[in-house]
Parts: structure tokens; C-alpha cells; sequence
């Protein structure tokens, strides 16, 4: 083959590629528009579950899918309906969302905002799921929202504490239904003035980023409000082994009440150390030494075993509640997995039904419908008493339950008791509070 | 044409066929059939074989030729990121400054860190890297959180200043990143029968991009430059010996490679504006190493395949779940069905990794120089059979040695 020839072909099939390329766009632009994003065609609709399946919240990513499936199949009519049948809004039917039976997408998001968002995008682009919801650390949910936003896909996020998913990050397709750290330090507080009175002096760990750095800034000035000190706040690296040097300068500061600001495999390392070094053992200034552990989940006090005991924290929901949505929930999940479901479960079940409730009584699944639908919607019967959804900032406002670990624990999963159930106005704020200053929802988007 | 022999320009007209064609070759199977599981062709993936390639090509500028085996080369990619992201919010959505910035923040914390690190050799080189990337990561993963975002990852938000968008650009929505308009995730769709092809703008873009980046690769393996890197790798003392200081040459080739990843990090942020710090982690740097040996490290094609192969086990086979392996095997009889599902169930899903290990085992012991020799030793076997008025030839893609 000689030279000239060569290019003469590669500059003809480049010419034809390049003329193709140029009149493809204008032609097809107009092909399959409905409006929004992925809208579901024929007789079923996608969703998409990016949950953690790999990486250190692995375990809470599988509760999390067990929930979903659990979701799908009441929404589809199967099993008994879980809350479905005590939940205040009866736009549901069993028979799918607006006629179409429910089917799923998994994701793993390997707890990283980079391989959460490409596992979301190739949800959206390659599988056409029309809702995005999981995740079990407040950077994937941020990163995960964002990433809907711009696709115009709405997302329900899964486990996230952080102030900032529904405060500086907020966005207006995006919606929150788990509580945060600013309702964990105003539910936490007066229950710590009263077990341990006023005047502490307090040490905070903090893992070093940003749900440690914003769960930090809530205790803080929840704590300080009622008359705390604060000694110290010292912000630990992720991941940490062992903890112990970060432990020994707690006792010589003066300090009688060491804050963990720590979350899974963090939290059950520093408790650990903290009760072998026999801080729970000390008296300083006259007081038993105390610990607190702000975000408490089961499958991180199941970690940390009998080191729990006693231990004051907040949670978003518990299997031992006896309210009829919550009976009926962990009836369901029981029934199907063999054992009761965590507060990830939870609110994953929870914002699976409240999207599909508002797609039925928005009539659509256009996300701006949706968001409609969802911004002020007050329900009630699905574990966590009388709700609402605020339209301000997407967070969903409700009662936070006080916990503390079990002394005579029953079972594996009878490890937290309830102490106290605090009521909503307690945790209630402002949506331009400082602590979620900053950001604003935007519009929602329908996408293409 | 371009300044190229024969054998280099087949090969650059190849990968242009082969980048162009893309949306169609990566989706060979009908929409809603059982193997449409195994499509790649949709933009996000399709983006990142292309923009991962041109990590990959720029690595093995500094490990293909000069031996040099960088263990973090992963930060420049997060520098790249990082700058381009700070461009969108400051300056404007076009990508175009965002890109030039971020080659040029790379190559100055390559100037840096090339300079300190290549004043050893070997693993003591690769241990300075690994510990320079660490740093970073550490850093923007929390002592830099105002610069970098933290753990949440530097994301744009609607009060952003965008100078030159001006104010009324950002009404209600987030602007996405274009170029002069065109918006990079933009696509049209082409339905032929039960197939749908997409082509997005920005998979065309990074494209472009990276044919232009392959290019100058191939110009680099070339070039006298490339000449003298090959030098350093075969023999640094003998380079010595003969009174040639080999340092210019490996920093230059190192900053070369460093401004090619921040040029990947800052394609990357353009097809989705959030840099995030695990983007800088040392598993991220592993991994570019594995595209380059698994595609044949000193090859000029070799880490594009590479590259391609792991990003395509990383998304498809990880996305495989026990429910569609039990679609699958629904034709086995019910015990069988299980056995078989028990069997696979490891290697799919979260297990993608054991997989890639077990075919990274493979390549390494039995194709020392990739996918390229595989497929030289494929081409060879093909002409010899085939015809035996063979020019004498050799079917291969000229390796660096």
C-alpha cells in the first residue's frame, strides 16, 4: 500500500465521519423529549440505589439495600406494605408509581464522592433511572446531590448528618429526610445538663472533616449555651487505628467529659481506647468523668460492644419505637431478613415511599413537580410522629430521639434504650441559622 | 503526513477511527437484550477511557521511556482538578482557561516535586513520589478544606463570582462547563432499530484532545529527547560516563508527564465540575501504573488500553448484582443455578477487584509486554498462516526496547 493512497482514504473517512458528526445533532436533537430526564417509558420506572457496598460503611450500605428492596416490593404490591398502611398519605396503591411497576439499579459508591458520582451517572446515562437515593457519608450525599441537580434527576439522600447537605450545599432537587448535627446538640443537650448538670468542662475529638467539623460547631454551641466550657477540641485524622495519644492529653487538661466527635470505625476505635484507659473510672473535679458520642448508629455500638454502656447519644429512629409505623416496618423487615433494621434502613425505606407518594400525587414524575409536591408536605405514621418537609431548605423536621447504650443489653440488637424522645419544636431553626449559612437551593431542574 | 513514518501514522489514524467510532463500537448489543449489561457506550464511561488514556499515555512518557516509575502521579491529576474547578467558579464556565490552568498549576508542582524526588532512583524515587502525594491528599482532604473542599470534594455553587459570565448567566441554575457554548454534556441520541448510540459533546472533546495528546506522545517517542530518555533507562551510568548530565532530561520528562495528568485532572472537571481529594489518593496513582503494565508500559497504544480495559471492568462488571447473575443462569436447573451463581458471585460486583488481579496475574506472566504484545503475538500467528509471501515485516506496534 503506498503512501498517498493511505491518506487519501483516511482523509475520505475522516470527511465522512466529520460530515456525519456535523449533521447527526440536527436531526436527532429533537428525537425522545418529554420534558425531564429520563421520564419512564412503557410500563415501568427505574430507580436507582447507590449505596455503599464496599469500604468502611459497607455494613450500613447493605442494611440500606435490604430497605430498598423492601421498598420496592410494597410499592409493587408484594409483602405486606409495611408502612405503607400507616403512612398519612394514601396516594399509594400497590400497584407501582402512577401504574408502573417498580424495578432497580445498584450502585456502589465505595464511600468516595468520585466513584459515587460516576456510579450515579452511569445510573442516569446508561440505565435511565429517574430518582437517585443511598449514600452513608455526608460527602456522597453533597457530591451526589450536586450531581443530580445538574442532570435534573431528583435525589433522596440516604445516611447523612452533616449540617451542610440541606445548609451551604442545599440544592433544590435534592431532599433530606435523615436528621443533622445542629437537632443531635440542641436533642443532646438538655438531656446531658440534666444527667450531668452544668457546669462541665468538656474535650472534643473530632474527626477531621466535614461532618466531624460541623458536628463539632453543633455540640459545641448547644452545650455552651447551657453553661459548658469548652477545654479543648482537637480534630483527629481519618482512619486512625488507635487512638490512644489522642486519649492521654484528655486527663491532664482538666477536662471531666470527653465529646467524640467520631463516626463507624473511627467512633468504635476512640470509645474503645477511651474506656481502657479507664477515663469512665476517673473522677475529675469532683465529678465522674463522662463520655458522650454525638451520632450513635447500632452497627457501630454493636462494634464497640459492652463499651457503650451508659453512654449518652441521638439517633434518628429506633426499632423499639412503638409507634404503629415503626411497629409495622420492623414487622415487615423482620419478617423478610430475620432480624430488626438500623436507622439507615430506616430512613432509606422512609424516602423511597415519600417519593414515590409525592410522584402519585403530583401526577408526574417531572422532578419540578416532585419538588412540589415534596416542599411543605407534612405526613404523619412513618416512625417519627408528625413531620415536614420544609420548603426552605429541603430538610425534613421531626422528632430526635436521645439514646443511651443498654446496661443488661437482651440481644445483639438490643443494645441502645431510649431515653428521652425530643420534641420537634426543640430542634427546630431558622433556615439562615448560622450554622447553615451560606448556599442557596437554586431551582429544581428538569434536565433535558 | 504530520511529520510521521508509515508504521506511527496507521496507528494515529487507528485510534482516531477507534475514538470517533466509539459510541457505536461500545455498544454492540440491542437495548433491553440480556447483554446490554456489557454496553459501555454511554457518555460518563465513554469520557473516562479518553480521559484516563491521556493520564496513561502521559505517565508512560516518564515510566515507558525513562524507566522512572512514579508512585504519585495521582496528585497532579488532583492539582489539575482542583485548578480547573477554581477557574469555574472565579473566572467562567468556558473550559478553555480552566485547562491552561491547570497544565500549568501541574507542571510547576511537577517542576517541584520532580526536582526533590529525582535526585534518587528506583524504589527510593518511587517511595519520594508516594510520599509527596500522600502529603497532598492529606492536605486537601483537611488541613486545606477552604481551598480544596475537604472530604465534601470543591464543588461550584450559585453565589460563585464567574467574572466574565457576569451575574445574570447563573440565574436559579448552576451553569454547566461549555465550550464558547457548546455545553459539554450535551448529547443527541441515534436510534437505529432496538440500538441507541449517544454521542455527547464533551466525549467528542476529550477525544480531540486526546488524539492531540497521542500525537505528541508519538512526536515525543521520536525525537531525539525521546532518544536520550530511552538512554537513561537502558544504562544512567554509562549516560554519565560519557559526560551527559541526565537530570534535565528526566525532570523535563517528568514535568511533560505531570502536565499531561493535570490535563486529564482538568478534563475530568469539566465533564463534572467536582474535584474531590480521593482523586489524589495513592490507590489512584496504583492504578494509572496498572493501566501502563497491563496495556505495556513503553508501548505508544499500550496504556490507552490499558486504561480502557480497567475503567471498563471498573464500571460494568462492578455494576453486575446476584439478581441479574440468577437472570442469567435461569435456564440451569434450581441447584445447578446456584452452584454456578456461587461460583462467579465473588468475581463480579464488589469483587471486580479480584478479577482485574486475576487478569493482571495472567498479562504479567504470560504477556510480559501487555495487551500490545497480545496482540502483536495474535497479528504474527494471523500472517503466517495467511500468507506465505510474507515482506518480512514485523507485525508489531514497535515497543520503546
Amino acid at each position: 500500500m503506498s503512501k498517498s493512497n493511505l491518506t487519501r482514504r483516511g482523509l475520505l473517512k475522516t470527511g465522512a465521519v466529520a460530515g456525519a458528526g456535523v449533521a447527526l445533532p440536527t436531526y436527532l436533537s429533537a428525537a425522545g423529549h418529554t420534558g425531564f430526564t429520563n421520564a419512564p417509558e412503557g410500563n415501568t420506572v427505574t430507580l436507582g440505589f447507590n449505596v455503599p457496598q464496599s469500604g468502611p460503611y459497607a455494613d450500613e450500605g447493605a442494611d440500606e439495600l435490604r430497605a430498598y428492596e423492601l421498598a420496592v416490593e410494597h410499592l409493587n404490591g408484594e409483602g405486606d406494605g409495611g408502612m405503607m398502611g400507616t403512612f398519612s398519605s394514601k396516594a399509594l396503591q400497590g400497584n407501582g408509581i402512577l401504574g408502573k411497576k417498580v424495578e432497580y439499579v445498584t450502585g456502589d459508591t465505595q464511600t468516595k464522592s468520585d466513584a459515587a458520582r460516576a456510579s450515579a451517572k452511569s445510573m442516569i446515562e446508561k440505565d435511565g433511572a429517574v430518582m437517585i437515593t443511598g449514600g452513608s457519608s455526608s460527602g456522597v450525599a453533597v457530591a451526589v446531590q450536586a450531581l443530580c441537580q445538574e442532570a435534573g434527576i431528583i435525589f433522596m439522600a440516604g445516611l447523612t448528618h452533616s449540617n451542610d447537605t440541606t445548609g451551604k450545599d442545599k440544592r433544590a432537587n435534592g431532599f433530606r429526610h435523615f436528621f443533622n448535627s445542629y437537632m443531635s446538640g440542641a436533642a443532646l443537650a438538655p438531656v446531658l445538663a440534666n444527667a450531668y448538670g452544668t457546669d462541665r468542662k468538656a474535650y472534643h475529638l473530632t474527626a477531621d472533616y466535614n461532618w466531624g467539623y460541623t458536628t463539632e460547631e453543633a455540640i459545641r454551641s448547644s452545650t455552651e449555651a447551657m453553661g459548658w466550657e469548652t477545654v479543648a477540641a482537637v480534630k483527629t485524622p481519618l482512619a486512625q487505628g488507635d487512638f490512644s495519644s489522642y486519649i492521654a492529653p484528655v486527663l491532664q487538661s482538666g477536662a471531666d467529659t470527653l465529646v467524640l466527635n467520631h463516626y463507624g470505625g473511627d467512633m468504635v476505635n476512640s470509645l474503645t481506647n477511651a474506656v481502657q484507659f479507664g477515663l469512665r473510672d476517673k473522677q475529675v473535679n469532683g465529678k465522674n468523668f463522662e463520655i458522650v458520642v454525638p451520632l450513635y448508629s447500632r452497627l457501630m455500638a454493636k462494634g464497640a460492644g459492652a463499651n457503650v454502656k451508659g453512654i449518652f447519644g441521638s439517633t434518628n429512629w429506633h426499632w423499639s419505637l412503638q409507634d404503629e409505623g415503626s411497629k409495622a416496618f420492623v414487622k415487615s423487615f423482620g419478617t423478610k431478613y430475620g432480624f430488626p433494621p438500623s436507622q439507615a434502613a430506616h430512613t432509606c425505606y422512609v424516602q423511597t415511599l415519600l417519593y414515590a407518594d409525592a410522584v402519585e400525587r403530583a401526577g408526574s414524575f417531572a422532578p419540578c413537580a416532585v419538588v412540589e409536591a415534596l416542599e411543605g408536605f407534612e405526613f404523619d405514621g412513618m416512625g417519627n410522629g408528625p413531620t415536614l418537609y420544609r420548603a426552605e431548605d429541603h430538610q425534613c423536621f421531626k422528632d430526635v430521639l436521645v439514646v443511651k447504650g443498654k446496661e443488661n443489653p437482651t440481644s445483639e440488637f438490643d443494645i441502645l434504650e431510649i431515653v428521652e424522645i425530643t420534641p420537634v419544636a426543640q430542634v427546630t431553626y431558622e433556615p439562615d441559622h448560622p450554622q447553615f449559612a451560606g448556599g442557596a437551593l437554586g431551582d429544581c431542574n428538569n434536565g433535558a | 503526513m504530520f511529520g510521521l513514518e508509515k508504521k506511527d501514522r496507521s496507528l494515529l489514524i487507528l485510534v482516531a477511527l477507534l475514538t470517533i467510532f466509539a459510541p457505536f463500537i461500545l455498544n454492540p448489543f440491542p437495548e433491553g437484550s440480556a447483554m446490554a449489561q456489557f454496553n459501555a457506550g454511554y457518555p460518563d464511561l465513554m469520557q473516562r477511557f479518553v480521559i484516563f488514556g491521556i493520564f496513561a499515555i502521559g505517565f508512560n512518557i516518564l515510566f515507558g521511556l525513562t524507566g522512572y516509575l512514579s508512585f504519585g502521579h495521582a496528585a497532579f491529576l488532583g492539582v489539575g482538578s482542583y485548578a480547573a474547578v477554581w477557574m469555574f467558579k472565579l473566572l467562567s464556565m468556558n473550559v478553555v482557561p480552566a485547562i491552561v490552568l491547570a497544565v500549568v498549576m501541574s507542571g510547576l508542582f511537577a517542576l517541584l516535586i520532580g526536582y526533590i524526588s529525582l535526585r534518587r532512583s528506583g524504589i527510593y524515587f518511587s517511595i519520594l513520589t508516594l510520599a509527596f502525594a500522600q502529603m497532598m491528599f492529606a492536605l486537601a482532604y483537611s488541613v486545606l478544606t477552604p481551598i480544596t473542599g475537604g472530604e465534601t470534594g470543591l464543588q461550584l455553587a450559585l453565589d460563585d463570582p464567574r467574572i466574565l459570565d457576569g451575574a445574570g448567566a447563573s440565574a436559579g441554575n448552576i451553569p454547566v462547563p461549555s465550550l464558547f457554548g457548546l455545553e459539554m454534556r450535551d448529547s443527541a441520541d441515534l436510534v437505529l432499530g432496538s440500538w441507541v448510540f449517544t454521542f455527547n459533546i464533551g466525549y467528542y472533546f476529550c477525544a480531540v484532545i486526546m488524539l492531540l495528546a497521542f500525537y505528541l506522545s508519538i512526536r515525543i517517542f521520536r525525537s531525539p529527547f525521546g532518544m536520550m530518555l530511552r538512554a537513561i533507562k537502558s544504562n544512567q551510568q554509562r549516560l554519565n560516563y560519557t559526560g551527559l548530565n541526565p537530570k534535565p532530561y528526566t525532570l523535563a520528562a517528568f514535568v511533560i508527564s505531570g502536565m499531561y495528568a493535570g490535563l486529564a485532572g482538568a478534563l475530568m472537571a469539566s465533564m463534572d465540575p467536582l474535584a474531590g481529594a480521593e482523586r489524589m489518593f495513592w490507590t489512584a496513582s496504583g492504578e494509572v501504573v496498572l493501566m501502563t503494565i497491563l496495556g505495556g508500559a513503553g508501548t505508544l497504544i499500550g496504556p490507552v488500553l490499558g486504561a480502557g480495559m480497567i475503567k471498563y471492568m471498573e464500571n460494568i462488571i462492578s455494576k453486575i448484582n446476584s439478581d441479574i447473575l440468577h437472570g442469567w443462569f435461569a435456564f440451569l436447573p434450581d441447584g445447578l443455578e446456584d452452584f454456578v451463581v456461587t461460583i462467579i458471585y465473588p468475581f463480579i460486583g464488589k469483587g471486580w477487584h479480584l478479577t482485574l488481579g486475576l487478569i493482571f496475574m495472567a498479562v504479567v506472566i504470560f504477556l510480559p509486554g501487555g495487551l500490545v504484545e497480545g496482540g502483536q503475538r495474535l497479528a504474527a500467528l494471523f500472517r503466517r498462516k495467511k500468507t506465505s509471501t510474507d515482506d518480512g515485516s514485523p507485525a508489531k506496534t514497535e515497543p520503546a526496547e
